[in-house]
């Protein structure tokens, strides 16, 4: 039998040490990680369980932004009050992932590192070929079953899709991530896959997700995030978009916009094209629909996937309008 | 069993299926065994604590076709905890069991792991160990290697040919060829649907015991003494040394009815190592580990006059076989019954492809077959410019046109009328794409289905207790359609005692005999059963009443005594009046005991094990003089997304007629659950396959899509049905089966009506519209 033992770390600066150990892995609310070990793809040699740590659920909202701690329940900021008023798109990513039960144990940092459900990651035992497993074992999706794989940010090493919602909405809105004092954001915290699709996130070895921060501002506070899937409950995204929107004093043209793409993408996916079309006009359907094209600029798809070329920029476009309604 | 606390009333003695006298059977008693469940105090098979139990782990085939070349123990039996390790090397020989028809088998040896590859996902070895957690580790160790051969992927791979034409499924009247070539209006169309697995909630899995050469399995299961049967012949003990229990099952829907390959690797290494065995399957090994619903394929042409009058309808279907075992899943059932048509033509054939041998679902047959005339009889109402629910009328079939029998009831057109009625039918707007609410397009549409009665005979035991208390026996089961709360109202009112007197007792193969639950056969055979053997109890009862000189009843006729709420007396009132315990308390008895059952006067000990362990003995629905079928008609409405193509079910109105009802509250459940289930099956639903590898790669509950409460709008059931004399002792007709069929061509047709697209390929996914 495979013997791993557990750890619970007394302090931060504790976790981490115990963290940068070969073979030991971070324990928070366990929804990826349990998961990941029975389908025999983490195989952790220690569990650090960090979730008596106190203090890392904090969630403070103020004018200038949210601070909120590594260990706070995807559920508790997704009904957080202050949260919803001020970032609603954040709020409505949360409780359109996974379940309630999810929600209720998994937390904010153990969401950004959420892997990917592609299922040739998910089954060693069947499919040997996984770069992002075994660097340079090959890819066993490409030319097998694609329809839930990545149309950007795709390698030829690696199309796994990003499942998450939550970081969607954090790349719209130039989230940071904070590894003790290091910040950065999460749009550098995300890795394409690139050559080494098994380095997903930027961070180092000894180095824990203490909280993330998100700035305020006028385009988060008008914000949705649309969320569109075959099931309307408990499954991840065939195209997702977050969107922010600030308008002119005229309440027609638009001064800041911010859209990010989920589910289609291997990372969360910021889509500038789309905002730098936008941005000083005057929202009408026709011009947000043309615009929103630019989303899937580059998209290349695996035959099965094809539909979310189709799918991202009417998400997109109707995200958009969706927020023009309520001007 | 948990008491309920509805009181059964003035129940009388007397014939129940006159339906005067229904405040027991018809009543809308709450499943007795939801507190149980709902708190977790249920103890399901598996959960089981035994002493020395050991834990066996499957090892699965990771190729689709060819050979084991050799199997590498040595690692998983160094492992930690590790008591065997079973390969088809070294696991006992068993012998081949009978089929489910009782068919003599071969005498051959059988063995559960195999060496012969049809499949990915075949067991090819298992591990045992002292703990879960070590049997886990170790058969990751097993080292199979292969020599790998081609596989048949679908029935769309180019090397799967035209398959096995199935002689017996040929239906034929009239010259169904040269009517369609003379129709005026012609409608051709294919109808695919995918490979779709039952997905129960409880896994399946065992516990094993020998005790000697006795064999006791706790396992769930849709019939008892069926599986104990096969497990018999395997191990070769007699059948009375074969002990099933099943106290609960958390959900089957076809696939717990027969013995499986991982039973008897589990029951293999239980004797092997002298200990119990404990198997459960991983989610993932549940895709393969037995078969879900086979993949099908029909063409569906109908010829008809510009009225809309059927003059042909010639059939052909194909569903999936495995290399190796013989699934047919009968495409033509629902296409040679619903619609009239002077000539009919209806042909299957079967492929064999690299799977396990498909199996029983929800339905078998009457599903697929429905999505197929369904959808096709939708195509030709817009191919003539009549509406579809009308055309479904104009084409009434009213005898059964197969058969050439009258239906036993058929309360079809009560039900067309009734679901219109609730729907709103009559302000649909007939033009495609004609009916929206901002982004959304909306579609209404309608489908018919059916399921056949399928009827059988069985047996119960019916015990009055000293306290006045009755108790009911049966090996039959209750895999949540509310078999323990409708056996308690039939003895109760049968008796004259409160439902909550009456105690039921399921799933144990010492109980008296029972076959099948499956075909949605299982409460019109026990009511039928039990209203038997408690009708005995309460005439030795009353005989004991008018005849023992201690009863204060003595030398009264018995028609002037009545029992009612548990006491006896006299109907006006005027003489004695006792509880039943004090009669039996004044008498000298402890108990009445009373053994029921259906099976014809004449029958041998050989017909009843028959008649209980196969489904030999099951009757024809159409015997005699009439043909039985249950029916319904799906009323719903859809909306899609333009932009999207996402599909949501946004109202259900189906009106259903499976006669008389036992237990209204419990049909009405059963019929949202098959509809449900109906949602899923046209939205969501679908075995996605590694070509290269011939592997379902979906083979868990994040991926393999069902239905959450989010996709589920209010559904309205009506009940349309009056009782059947012909189709059981009681008047009931099925129940667990009817509610799926017609829903997905229902939904498939609203599809059609809010976009102007027509799917005929399930489930219908969002890529299929955008």
């Amino acid at each position: 039998m495979r013997d791993f033992s557990y750890l619970r770390a007394t302090s931060t600066d504790a976790a981490r040490q115990a963290a940068a150990l070969p073979g030991a892995m971070l324990l928070a609310g366990g929804t990826t990680l349990i998961d990941l070990a029975k389908c025999g793809v983490a195989e952790p040699d220690t569990l650090v369980d960090i979730t008596h740590l106190k203090g890392l659920d904090r969630i403070a909202v103020d004018e200038r932004g949210a601070t909120i701690g590594a260990l706070a329940r995807m559920g508790h900021v997704a009904d957080h009050a202050d949260i919803k008023s001020r970032f609603p798109a954040i709020s409505e990513a949360l409780w359109q992932a996974a379940s309630a039960q999810i929600r209720n144990m998994a937390t904010i940092g153990g969401n950004l590192m959420q892997r990917t459900r592609c299922p040739y990651f998910r089954d060693p035992a069947n499919f040997a070929a996984c770069n992002k497993r075994v660097s340079g074992s090959g890819c066993s999706a490409i030319g097998g079953v694609t329809r839930g794989h990545a149309v950007l940010g795709t390698s030829e090493a690696c199309i796994a899709m990003y499942p998450g919602d939550l970081a969607t909405a954090l790349v719209a809105f130039d989230a940071t991530v904070h590894l003790g004092e290091r910040k950065l954001l999460v749009d550098d915290f995300f890795l394409l896959p690139g050559t080494t699709p098994d380095r997903e996130h930027a961070i180092e070895p000894g180095e824990m997700i203490t909280a993330i921060a998100i700035p305020g501002s006028a385009a988060a506070r008008r914000s949705t995030y649309l969320k569109i899937r075959d099931r309307q409950s408990y499954e991840f995204a065939a195209a997702s978009a977050a969107v922010g929107i600030e308008f002119e004093a005229d309440g027609r043209t638009i001064r800041d916009l911010r859209v990010a793409l989920g589910g289609v993408a291997t990372k969360p996916w910021r889509v500038r094209a789309v905002e730098d079309a936008l941005k000083g006009k005057v929202l009408e359907p026709e011009t947000v629909r043309a615009a929103s094209l630019l989303a899937v600029e580059g998209a290349v798809d695996h035959g099965a996937n094809h539909y979310k070329i189709e799918l991202a920029p009417r998400v997109v476009a109707r995200a958009i309008l969706k927020l023009g309604e309520t001007a | 069993m948990t008491v309920h606390n509805i009181r059964v009333g003035e129940s009388k003695r007397g014939d129940a299926s006159d339906g005067t006298l229904a405040e027991a059977v018809g009543g809308r008693l709450s499943r007795v065994d939801g507190p149980a469940k709902i708190t977790g105090a249920a103890k399901y098979a598996v959960e089981q604590q035994l002493e020395g139990l050991a834990y066996a782990v499957l090892v699965e085939s990771t190729i689709a076709s060819g050979k084991v070349r050799a199997i590498d123990t040595a690692s998983a039996e160094a492992s930690p905890g590790v008591l065997r390790v079973l390969t088809p090397d070294t696991i006992i020989s068993l012998r081949t069991a009978s089929d489910w028809l009782g068919t003599t088998p071969p005498d051959k040896p059988y063995c559960p792991l195999a060496r012969d590859i049809t499949f990915s996902g075949q067991h090819v070895a298992a591990v045992v160990a002292e703990t879960f957690e070590q049997a886990v580790a170790a058969a990751a160790l097993v080292n199979v290697s292969y020599d790998e051969t081609p596989s048949i992927v679908d029935l769309s791979d180019g090397k799967a040919g035209d398959g096995i034409a199935i002689d017996a499924m040929t239906k034929e009247w009239g010259d169904a060829p040269a009517a369609f070539a003379a129709a005026p209006v012609r409608i051709c169309a294919a109808y695919n649907t995918p490979r779709e697995y039952q997905a129960p909630m409880e896994p399946h899995g065992l516990i094993a015991r020998w005790e000697g050469d006795r064999l006791t399995v706790w396992e769930p299961s849709q019939w008892l003494d069926g599986m104990a049967r096969t497990y018999a012949e395997w191990f070769e003990v007699p059948f009375e040394n074969v002990r099933l229990v099943s106290p609960y099952i958390g959900g089957g829907f076809g696939s717990k009815a027969l013995a499986l390959s991982h039973g008897a690797v589990a029951a293999s290494a239980a004797k092997m190592i002298g200990r119990p065995v404990k198997l459960v399957m991983t989610r993932p090994q549940t895709f393969t580990g037995y078969g879900g619903r086979a993949a099908t394929r029909q063409t569906v042409t109908i010829g008809a006059d510009r009225d809309g009058v059927i003059q042909s309808i010639v059939h052909r279907g194909v569903n999936e076989t495995s290399i190796d075992g013989m699934w047919v899943e009968p495409l033509g059932s629902v296409t040679s019954i619903m619609y009239a048509t002077p000539n009919f033509s209806s042909k299957q054939n079967v492929v064999r492809v690299n799977s396990v041998v498909p199996g029983a679902m929800r339905a078998p047959g009457e599903n697929p077959s429905a999505f197929g005339i369904e959808s096709a009889i939708d195509e030709l109402a817009y191919e003539v410019g009549i509406d579809p629910l009308e055309i479904r009328l104009r084409n009434y079939a009213e005898q059964d046109p197969h058969a050439k029998k009258a239906w036993s009831t058929r309360q079809l057109r009560e039900a067309f009328a009734a679901g219109a009625e609730r729907f709103g039918w009559s302000r649909r707007s007939p033009k495609p794409r004609s009916m929206r609410d901002g982004n959304q397009l909306i579609g209404w549409g309608v489908a018919a289905g059916t399921y056949p009665v399928r009827r059988a005979y069985g047996e119960a035991v019916v015990r009055i207790l000293a306290d006045g208390s009755v108790e009911v026996e049966s090996s039959s089961i209750d895999m949540g359609q509310g078999t323990y709360t409708i056996l308690a109202q039939t003895a109760a009112e049968t008796l004259g005692v409160p439902a909550d007197d009456v105690v039921v007792k399921l799933g144990d193969s010492r109980f008296a005999r029972a076959g099948v639950s499956g075909g949605s056969r299982l409460a019109g055979v026990m009511t039928g059963a039990v209203h038997k053997a408690a009708t005995s109890a309460l005439d030795q009862l009353v005989g004991l009443a008018i005849s023992d000189p201690r009863s204060p009843f003595h030398a009264l006729q018995a028609n002037t005594l009545v029992v009612a709420n548990g006491r006896i007396g006299s109907p006006r009132g005027d003489g004695p009046d006792v509880s039943i315990a004090e009669l039996l308390k004044s008498v000298g008895r402890d108990r009445i005991e009373a053994t029921g059952d259906t099976m014809p006067a004449n029958s041998t000990a050989e017909d009843r094990y028959k008649n209980y362990t196969t489904i030999a003995m099951a009757l024809p629905h159409t015997e005699g003089d009439y043909s039985r079928y249950s029916w319904c008609a799906h009323f719903i409405e859809v909306r899609v997304d333009e932009d999207f193509g996402t599909v949501r079910v946004s109202r259900v109105v189906s009106a259903l007629d499976s006669g008389r009802l036992y237990n209204p509250k419990l049909a009405e459940s059963q019929w949202k659950g098959g509809i449900i289930m109906g949602i899923g099956q046209a939205l969501l639903e679908e075995g996605i396959m590694d070509r290269r590898h011939g592997r379902i790669v979906n083979n868990n509950l994040a991926d393999y899509l069902v239905p959450t409460n989010a996709d589920i709008p209010d559904i309205e059931v009506i009940s349309v049905g009056i009782p059947d004399p012909h189709s059981s002792a009681l008047g009931g007709k099925g129940v667990g089966e009817l509610g799926i069929v017609g829903v997905a061509p229902a939904i498939a047709n609203a599809v059609f009506h809010a976009t102007g697209k027509r799917v005929r390929d399930l489930p219908i996914t969002l890529e299929k519209l955008i």
